[in-house]
């Protein structure tokens, strides 16, 4: 790759002046770095996710290739990219038109914004450069020595349960702290007895027998591993599977990149959104000149544009954040606004309280997409923006418009956003049946898992563990478990109980 | 311009490479990669090389979506591709990549790997060396007929305006001697075995549709592979029932002639063929016979065996006939070839069963490296 060329002045000064009124509208964001990259290195760059180094793998050479593919034919092409470090790192494609670099600049200041105020970004390390830098040399280092191929055979079984964590855990505490064990109660619940009677309303042989059974059923629980099902499938492998040194290792790049990534994907919507905001708003308040309005509602057009059945993030996030700006502006919030149901009233609803541009900085500290979503996606936004659910029609063979009613619709906006849009999976027992097989159990919620899918991912699992694996899910409503022992799958119907 | 992407890319490339690899014998009887050819390239439906992971299926998923239009109204997109609903619009490209663009002289590597083809040993020690003309640049002197126009004016164009005499309200460009610019070629020796392909196809009657598809088949991959040894190789057509001519490769493969079928005619014309215009110390000459092995009778046969004893064996590297199985045919034609050339190394029969033997015949005409 040619080093990145010098920083053009007027780019410079581009870059100083659009900064200049991202403060002035009060963003706040880490130093910017931008570099000017050709189109091939933009798509180097992209495919490596945004990261000049990351480990040797062709999967960042295939998402080239359809980088490359997609850029040659015309389909696409990657305008802007910002990676969340500190300082912040966003790309520039050469030869964009001056108005497109201007709306990336302003587009990049309100996501840098983002990355360094929203709570979900909190815990992501900010020296990722270095981070993926580290990991690289790691894994360059393992394949010099165990060779090539085993190891990048290894990192494709980690990268299929790569999903396999738990986004929340940064910012909660799963497990609550052991009980002290102090009342060991080995007191049996006694029927109230005068004393003379007691021998003979509580038998001691029977209160014996009702020990003994509390002691094994104590002894049972205690056997369960782990102890409470548990999210994080990739941290239970990493202290439980028997993997060599080296193994380690990559499971816990592996593991290490799919959190640092993870806040992305729960803040798509908003972190799109906000963007998208703020470059409208500093673009055309500000920054645009009026030669340059037109190139630019045009671009931002592209942004915006929704496909049928499609749901587009930058869309539904900007206008999301307008809409809670001018409730908020016009006070139609709160315990009296919900209970009124005049809706003359609500139409002219002006408190003129002017607490819009407070109240979305607030949303964009607090939220990710499911609470932003949960909270702020309301009956009037719903049919103001013409939502509406999609679902699959077995009778043609089509996906086709489902309903308009908003409680689906809102149910299925969130249901599809819940868990970055994945399957709920936990271990359930690491030593199910008492073999030493693991047992993980996939939380059904009413969408059936691939099946195919699943079962070579069990494969994969099977190759960490060593040992035999289980799924337990449900298919077409019937309970199943789904073993895999290192080469052959077998199925059986199992029970399912949520 | 090297970049880091290229060890990742070049990797990538190597597993669809296995892919094909694996998946080689499915494309050649389904004759999947003939009819996308362009130019040297073709395109191969991509088998899947994304890794699984645990997801949702995707009927049930269904998504949410945003504009116009009515409950019921269906939802463009074709099924299978994947949910719709959550999903970036336009930034980043969809998720299967349908097709993959190979190279036919990479194809054909692929296939004598996967076949362990020998590479073939020239007839001959001593190389034809060709010359070749390539144009190569641009100079300033030259004769007329070469002249570059564009470059010319261009040129001029600088001129003028490096003079300041350029005029854009009456732009009037007028090249001077110095001006001038003359393609330039570059003569190249050109190491070269000659080769020629005889294509030779039985049309009578009883071939029918599904028999020349295998025969389109097969040819193709042996053409493929041969061009692939070969610098620079022809291929000439015959096709016959009764009586045998010559045609291009459209008619070869499109014909369909009735009537009966007189196998000397065609090689009667074949060896016309090579006497006539490819001198045997000259040219690697590969015949490739395909019919149902059904000859209208034994005199006829033995008319074949004595040109082919000879006229046609001498001249040939390889020799090779292919049977195809026709719910009509006797077959009988392949008995006789063994009977009488069973221990010629020149010869190679090969009796096609069906489209997923194809691979197999395709080895045993290449496999001995002639």
């Amino acid at each position: 790759m040619a080093g990145p060329r010098r920083f053009p002045d007027y780019l410079r000064e581009m870059q100083e002046t659009i900064e200049g009124h991202a403060r002035g509208f009060g963003l706040d964001f880490f130093p910017i770095i931008y570099e000017v990259l050709d189109y091939k290195t933009m798509n180097e760059v992209a495919a490596y996710g945004g990261f000049p180094t990351r480990y040797p793998h062709w999967r960042f050479g295939m998402d080239y290739e359809q980088l490359a593919k997609g850029y040659e034919w015309g389909l696409q092409k990657i305008y802007e990219m910002v990676i969340n470090t500190n300082p912040a790192y966003a790309y520039l494609l050469e030869g964009n038109s001056l108005v497109d670099q201007k709306i990336v600049m302003a587009h990049v200041c309100a996501h840098v914004d983002f990355f360094k105020h929203n709570y979900y970004f909190g815990k992501t390390n900010r020296k990722m450069i270095d981070g993926m830098a580290n990991h690289a040399a790691l894994v360059r280092r393992h394949m010099e020595r165990h060779g090539q191929d085993v190891v990048e055979d290894f990192i494709d079984t980690c990268l299929s349960l790569e999903n396999l964590i738990d986004p929340m855990s940064p910012y909660i505490q799963r497990q609550r702290e052991a009980k002290p064990d102090d009342e060991a109660d080995d007191d049996v619940p006694r029927l109230r007895a005068k004393q003379y009677m007691d021998k003979f309303i509580n038998p001691p042989e029977y209160l014996e027998a009702q020990r003994k059974k509390k002691e094994a059923e104590r002894k049972k629980a205690a056997r369960r591993f782990p102890e409470e099902p548990q999210r994080d499938v990739l941290a239970f492998l990493l202290a439980h599977a028997p993997l060599q040194p080296w193994q380690r290792d990559v499971l816990e790049v592996v593991r290490d990149e799919a959190y640092y990534f993870a806040p992305q994907a729960m803040t798509k919507i908003m972190n799109e959104g906000w963007a998208t905001y703020w470059h409208s708003k500093i673009m055309t308040e500000r920054a645009a000149t009026t030669a340059e309005i037109i190139d630019y509602a045009d671009a931002c057009s592209g942004v915006l544009a929704t496909a049928p059945g499609r749901l587009n993030p930058y869309k539904l996030g900007v206008e999301l954040y307008r809409h809670i700006e001018q409730r908020w502006n016009k006070g139609q919030f709160g315990k009296e606004w919900d209970e009124c149901d005049r809706l003359d009233v609500k139409r002219d609803w002006d408190r003129r309280l002017g607490l819009g541009q407070r109240k979305i900085f607030e949303v964009r500290r607090l939220h990710n997409d499911i609470t932003f979503l949960d909270e702020f996606f309301t009956f009037d936004f719903c049919v103001e923006q013409k939502f509406y659910s999609v679902g699959w029609n077995d009778k043609a063979s089509t996906y086709e418009i489902q309903s308009r009613e908003f409680a689906k619709v809102k149910e299925q906006l969130l249901r599809s956003l819940t868990n970055r849009g994945q399957p709920f999976i936990y271990v359930e027992d690491g030593n199910h049946d008492n073999k030493a097989e693991l047992l993980l159990r996939h939380r059904h919620d009413g969408v059936d898992l691939d099946l195919g899918q699943a079962k070579d991912t069990l494969k994969a699992l099977a190759k960490v563990w060593t040992r035999p694996v289980n799924l337990l899910t449900k298919l077409d409503g019937k309970g199943k478990l789904i073993r895999c022992d290192g080469e052959a799958l077998s199925e059986k119907a199992a029970e399912y109980t949520s | 311009m090297s970049q880091r992407i290229d060890l990742d890319h070049g990797r990538f490339r190597q597993i669809i490479r296995g892919k094909i690899k694996q998946n080689l014998r499915k494309y050649i009887s389904q004759g999947e990669m003939i009819a996308k050819k362009g130019g040297d390239k073709v395109s191969i439906p991509l088998p899947q090389v994304d890794l699984p992971r645990f997801k949702w299926g995707d009927k049930q998923q269904g998504g949410v979506g945003q504009g116009d239009g009515d409950v019921g109204d269906a939802i463009g997109g074709q099924p299978g591709q994947g949910p719709p609903g959550q999903g970036p619009a336009g930034d980043r490209p969809g998720e299967h990549m349908a097709e993959l663009e190979v190279s036919l002289a990479e194809l054909a590597e692929i296939m004598g790997e996967e076949l362990s083809l020998p590479r073939i040993q020239p007839k001959g020690t001593e190389k034809i060396v060709s010359w070749k003309d390539k144009y190569t640049g641009i100079r300033t002197t030259g004769p007329e007929s070469l002249r570059h126009f564009r470059r010319t004016y261009k040129q001029a164009l600088r001129r003028q305006i490096a003079y300041g005499t350029y005029n854009p309200k009456d732009p009037v460009i007028i090249p001077i001697r110095d001006d001038r610019r003359y393609r330039s070629w570059k003569s190249e020796p050109l190491p070269q075995s000659n080769a020629v392909i005889i294509y030779m196809m039985d049309v009578s009657g009883s071939m029918g549709d599904e028999q020349k598809e295998i025969v389109r088949i097969e040819s193709f991959w042996i053409d493929t592979w041969l061009r692939s040894q070969y610098h620079g190789i022809e291929s000439r057509y015959i096709i016959h029932d009764a009586m045998a001519k010559e045609v291009d490769r459209d008619t070869f493969f499109r014909t369909r002639e009735s009537g009966g079928t007189m196998i000397s005619s065609a090689y009667k014309l074949c060896a016309k063929i090579i006497e006539d215009e490819y001198p045997p110390e000259l040219w690697n000459i590969y015949p490739f016979h395909f019919s149902d092995g059904d000859n209208w009778s034994i005199d006829d046969t033995h008319t074949c065996v004595e040109l082919m004893k000879s006229k046609i064996l001498p001249a040939v590297n390889l020799f090779a006939y292919g049977q195809v199985e026709s719910p009509y045919g006797s077959g009988q034609f392949i008995k006789d070839l063994t009977e009488h050339f069973g221990d010629d190394e020149r010869v190679v029969t090969s009796d096609i069963k069906g489209k997923d033997a194809i691979m197999d015949s395709i080895k045993e005409f290449l496999g001995k490296g002639k």
